[in-house]
Protein backbone atom coordinates (compact mmCIF):
# COMPACT_ATOMS: atom_id res chain seq x y z
CA UNK A 1 0.00 0.00 0.00
CA UNK A 2 2.60 2.52 1.06
CA UNK A 3 5.55 0.49 -0.13
CA UNK A 4 5.50 1.73 -3.78
CA UNK A 5 5.54 5.35 -2.64
CA UNK A 6 8.33 4.62 -0.13
CA UNK A 7 10.31 2.84 -2.86
CA UNK A 8 9.95 5.83 -5.20
CA UNK A 9 11.07 8.30 -2.52
CA UNK A 10 14.00 6.10 -1.50
CA UNK A 11 15.06 5.69 -5.14
CA UNK A 12 15.09 9.46 -5.51
CA UNK A 13 17.18 9.88 -2.36
CA UNK A 14 19.66 7.25 -3.51
CA UNK A 15 19.92 8.91 -6.92
CA UNK A 16 20.73 12.19 -5.18
CA UNK A 17 23.34 10.37 -3.09
CA UNK A 18 24.88 8.94 -6.27
CA UNK A 19 24.99 12.42 -7.78
CA UNK A 20 26.76 13.83 -4.72
CA UNK A 21 29.32 11.01 -4.81
CA UNK A 22 29.85 11.52 -8.54
CA UNK A 23 30.40 15.23 -7.91
CA UNK A 24 33.11 14.37 -5.39
CA UNK A 25 34.57 11.85 -7.85
CA UNK A 26 34.88 14.51 -10.55
CA UNK A 27 35.99 17.35 -8.30
CA UNK A 28 37.92 15.62 -5.49
CA UNK A 29 41.20 17.43 -4.87
CA UNK A 30 43.25 14.30 -4.33
CA UNK A 31 43.53 10.68 -5.40
CA UNK A 32 42.20 9.29 -2.06
CA UNK A 33 39.07 11.46 -2.40
CA UNK A 34 38.34 9.91 -5.77
CA UNK A 35 38.87 6.39 -4.46
CA UNK A 36 36.55 7.16 -1.55
CA UNK A 37 33.95 8.52 -3.96
CA UNK A 38 34.15 5.31 -6.01
CA UNK A 39 33.69 3.32 -2.79
CA UNK A 40 30.58 5.34 -1.94
CA UNK A 41 29.29 4.97 -5.49
CA UNK A 42 29.39 1.18 -5.40
CA UNK A 43 27.79 1.00 -1.96
CA UNK A 44 24.94 3.31 -3.01
CA UNK A 45 24.42 1.48 -6.29
CA UNK A 46 24.20 -1.76 -4.31
CA UNK A 47 21.35 -0.30 -2.26
CA UNK A 48 19.70 0.98 -5.46
CA UNK A 49 19.86 -2.50 -7.01
CA UNK A 50 18.22 -4.01 -3.91
CA UNK A 51 15.40 -1.44 -4.18
CA UNK A 52 14.97 -2.39 -7.85
CA UNK A 53 14.81 -6.05 -6.83
CA UNK A 54 12.03 -5.29 -4.33
CA UNK A 55 10.17 -3.16 -6.86
CA UNK A 56 9.98 -5.70 -9.67
CA UNK A 57 9.92 -8.67 -7.27
CA UNK A 58 12.98 -10.47 -8.61
CA UNK A 59 15.48 -12.08 -6.28
CA UNK A 60 18.06 -12.37 -9.09
CA UNK A 61 19.38 -8.95 -8.09
CA UNK A 62 20.88 -10.36 -4.89
CA UNK A 63 23.56 -12.10 -6.91
CA UNK A 64 24.23 -8.88 -8.80
CA UNK A 65 24.52 -6.99 -5.51
CA UNK A 66 26.84 -9.70 -4.15
CA UNK A 67 29.14 -9.45 -7.18
CA UNK A 68 29.11 -5.64 -6.98
CA UNK A 69 30.05 -5.69 -3.29
CA UNK A 70 32.92 -8.14 -3.87
CA UNK A 71 34.31 -6.39 -6.93
CA UNK A 72 33.92 -2.99 -5.31
CA UNK A 73 35.89 -4.07 -2.25
CA UNK A 74 38.63 -5.59 -4.41
CA UNK A 75 38.74 -2.44 -6.52
CA UNK A 76 39.06 -0.13 -3.51
CA UNK A 77 41.81 -2.26 -1.96
CA UNK A 78 43.74 -2.55 -5.22
CA UNK A 79 43.57 1.21 -5.90
CA UNK A 80 44.68 2.00 -2.34
CA UNK A 81 47.50 -0.52 -2.54
CA UNK A 82 48.57 1.04 -5.82
CA UNK A 83 48.74 4.43 -4.12
CA UNK A 84 50.58 2.94 -1.15
CA UNK A 85 53.24 0.99 -3.02
CA UNK A 86 53.37 2.40 -6.51
CA UNK A 87 52.66 -0.99 -8.04
CA UNK A 88 49.92 -3.58 -7.73
CA UNK A 89 51.93 -6.77 -8.19
CA UNK A 90 55.38 -6.76 -6.66
CA UNK B 1 2.83 -3.51 -7.58
CA UNK B 2 -0.16 -5.72 -6.97
CA UNK B 3 1.98 -7.90 -4.74
CA UNK B 4 2.14 -5.24 -2.04
CA UNK B 5 -1.57 -5.56 -1.37
CA UNK B 6 -1.10 -9.08 -0.03
CA UNK B 7 1.22 -7.96 2.78
CA UNK B 8 -0.14 -7.34 6.27
CA UNK B 9 -0.27 -3.69 7.24
CA UNK B 10 2.43 -3.76 9.92
CA UNK B 11 4.89 -5.51 7.63
CA UNK B 12 4.21 -3.01 4.87
CA UNK B 13 4.81 -0.18 7.33
CA UNK B 14 8.00 -1.79 8.65
CA UNK B 15 9.50 -2.43 5.22
CA UNK B 16 8.61 1.08 4.03
CA UNK B 17 10.18 2.64 7.13
CA UNK B 18 13.36 0.55 6.77
CA UNK B 19 13.71 1.46 3.09
CA UNK B 20 13.22 5.15 3.81
CA UNK B 21 15.63 5.17 6.77
CA UNK B 22 18.24 3.28 4.78
CA UNK B 23 18.01 5.68 1.84
CA UNK B 24 18.17 8.64 4.22
CA UNK B 25 21.35 7.29 5.82
CA UNK B 26 22.95 6.70 2.42
CA UNK B 27 22.00 10.24 1.38
CA UNK B 28 23.48 11.71 4.58
CA UNK B 29 26.69 9.75 4.00
CA UNK B 30 27.07 11.04 0.47
CA UNK B 31 26.13 14.55 1.58
CA UNK B 32 28.96 14.39 4.10
CA UNK B 33 31.29 13.14 1.40
CA UNK B 34 30.42 16.09 -0.81
CA UNK B 35 30.29 18.81 1.84
CA UNK B 36 32.92 18.22 4.52
CA UNK B 37 36.19 20.11 4.32
CA UNK B 38 38.97 17.68 5.22
CA UNK B 39 39.82 14.23 3.88
CA UNK B 40 39.69 12.56 7.28
CA UNK B 41 36.30 14.17 7.90
CA UNK B 42 35.10 13.04 4.51
CA UNK B 43 36.05 9.43 5.27
CA UNK B 44 33.59 9.41 8.18
CA UNK B 45 30.44 9.96 6.15
CA UNK B 46 30.39 7.15 3.60
CA UNK B 47 32.09 4.50 5.70
CA UNK B 48 29.63 4.78 8.57
CA UNK B 49 26.40 6.23 7.27
CA UNK B 50 26.33 4.42 3.95
CA UNK B 51 27.10 1.09 5.56
CA UNK B 52 24.22 1.60 7.98
CA UNK B 53 21.95 2.65 5.10
CA UNK B 54 22.82 -0.43 3.08
CA UNK B 55 22.21 -2.52 6.21
CA UNK B 56 18.69 -1.08 6.61
CA UNK B 57 17.86 -1.66 2.93
CA UNK B 58 19.19 -5.22 3.17
CA UNK B 59 17.02 -5.96 6.22
CA UNK B 60 13.99 -4.54 4.38
CA UNK B 61 14.79 -6.70 1.35
CA UNK B 62 15.17 -9.81 3.51
CA UNK B 63 11.79 -9.12 5.17
CA UNK B 64 10.12 -8.57 1.79
CA UNK B 65 11.40 -11.76 0.17
CA UNK B 66 10.75 -13.76 3.33
CA UNK B 67 7.15 -12.53 3.31
CA UNK B 68 6.81 -13.22 -0.43
CA UNK B 69 8.23 -16.73 -0.49
CA UNK B 70 7.78 -19.72 1.75
CA UNK B 71 11.28 -20.07 3.11
CA UNK B 72 13.30 -17.27 4.75
CA UNK B 73 15.59 -15.46 2.37
CA UNK B 74 19.16 -15.54 3.65
CA UNK B 75 21.13 -14.11 0.73
CA UNK B 76 20.89 -10.66 2.28
CA UNK B 77 22.57 -11.77 5.46
CA UNK B 78 25.51 -12.87 3.34
CA UNK B 79 25.71 -9.45 1.65
CA UNK B 80 25.27 -7.70 5.01
CA UNK B 81 28.08 -9.71 6.55
CA UNK B 82 30.34 -9.04 3.58
CA UNK B 83 29.66 -5.29 3.51
CA UNK B 84 30.06 -4.93 7.27
CA UNK B 85 33.34 -6.85 7.19
CA UNK B 86 34.88 -5.09 4.22
CA UNK B 87 33.87 -1.45 4.80
CA UNK B 88 36.25 -0.87 7.77
CA UNK B 89 39.09 -2.68 5.99
CA UNK B 90 38.78 -0.59 2.84
CA UNK B 91 38.47 2.63 4.89
CA UNK B 92 41.62 1.71 6.84
CA UNK B 93 43.67 1.02 3.71
CA UNK B 94 42.30 4.20 2.14
CA UNK B 95 43.45 6.35 5.08
CA UNK B 96 46.85 4.64 4.97
CA UNK B 97 47.14 5.54 1.31
CA UNK B 98 46.09 9.13 2.01
CA UNK B 99 48.74 9.48 4.75
CA UNK B 100 51.34 8.04 2.39
CA UNK B 101 50.49 10.56 -0.31
CA UNK B 102 50.27 13.56 2.02
CA UNK B 103 51.79 13.17 5.52
CA UNK B 104 50.19 16.44 6.63
CA UNK B 105 46.84 14.62 6.68
CA UNK B 106 47.87 12.95 9.94
CA UNK B 107 46.38 14.88 12.87
CA UNK B 108 48.74 16.14 15.61
CA UNK B 109 49.08 13.91 18.68
CA UNK B 110 47.06 14.88 21.76
CA UNK B 111 48.87 16.87 24.47
CA UNK B 112 50.73 14.70 26.96
CA UNK B 113 49.44 14.44 30.51
CA UNK B 114 51.81 14.63 33.49
CA UNK B 115 52.98 11.23 34.64
CA UNK B 116 52.07 9.53 31.40
CA UNK B 117 54.98 7.24 30.54
CA UNK B 118 54.06 7.27 26.86
CA UNK B 119 54.72 11.03 26.77
CA UNK B 120 58.47 10.32 26.74
CA UNK B 121 58.09 8.08 23.75
CA UNK B 122 55.86 10.59 21.98
CA UNK B 123 58.02 13.64 22.57
CA UNK B 124 61.74 12.90 23.09
CA UNK B 125 62.66 16.54 23.76
CA UNK B 126 60.53 16.71 26.94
Amino acid sequence: MMLPAALSVATGMLALALLLAAWRLLRGPGLPDRILALDTLYINSLALLLLLGIRIDQSVYFEVAMVISMLGFVGTVVLSKYVLRGSIVR
Amino acid sequence: MSAAQTLPFWLDLLISALVLVGAAFALVGSWGLARLSDFLKRVHGPTKASTLGVGCVLIASALWFTARGEQPSLHELLITLFVFLTAPVSAHILVQAAMKLDPSVRPPPPPAKAGDPSALRRDPSA
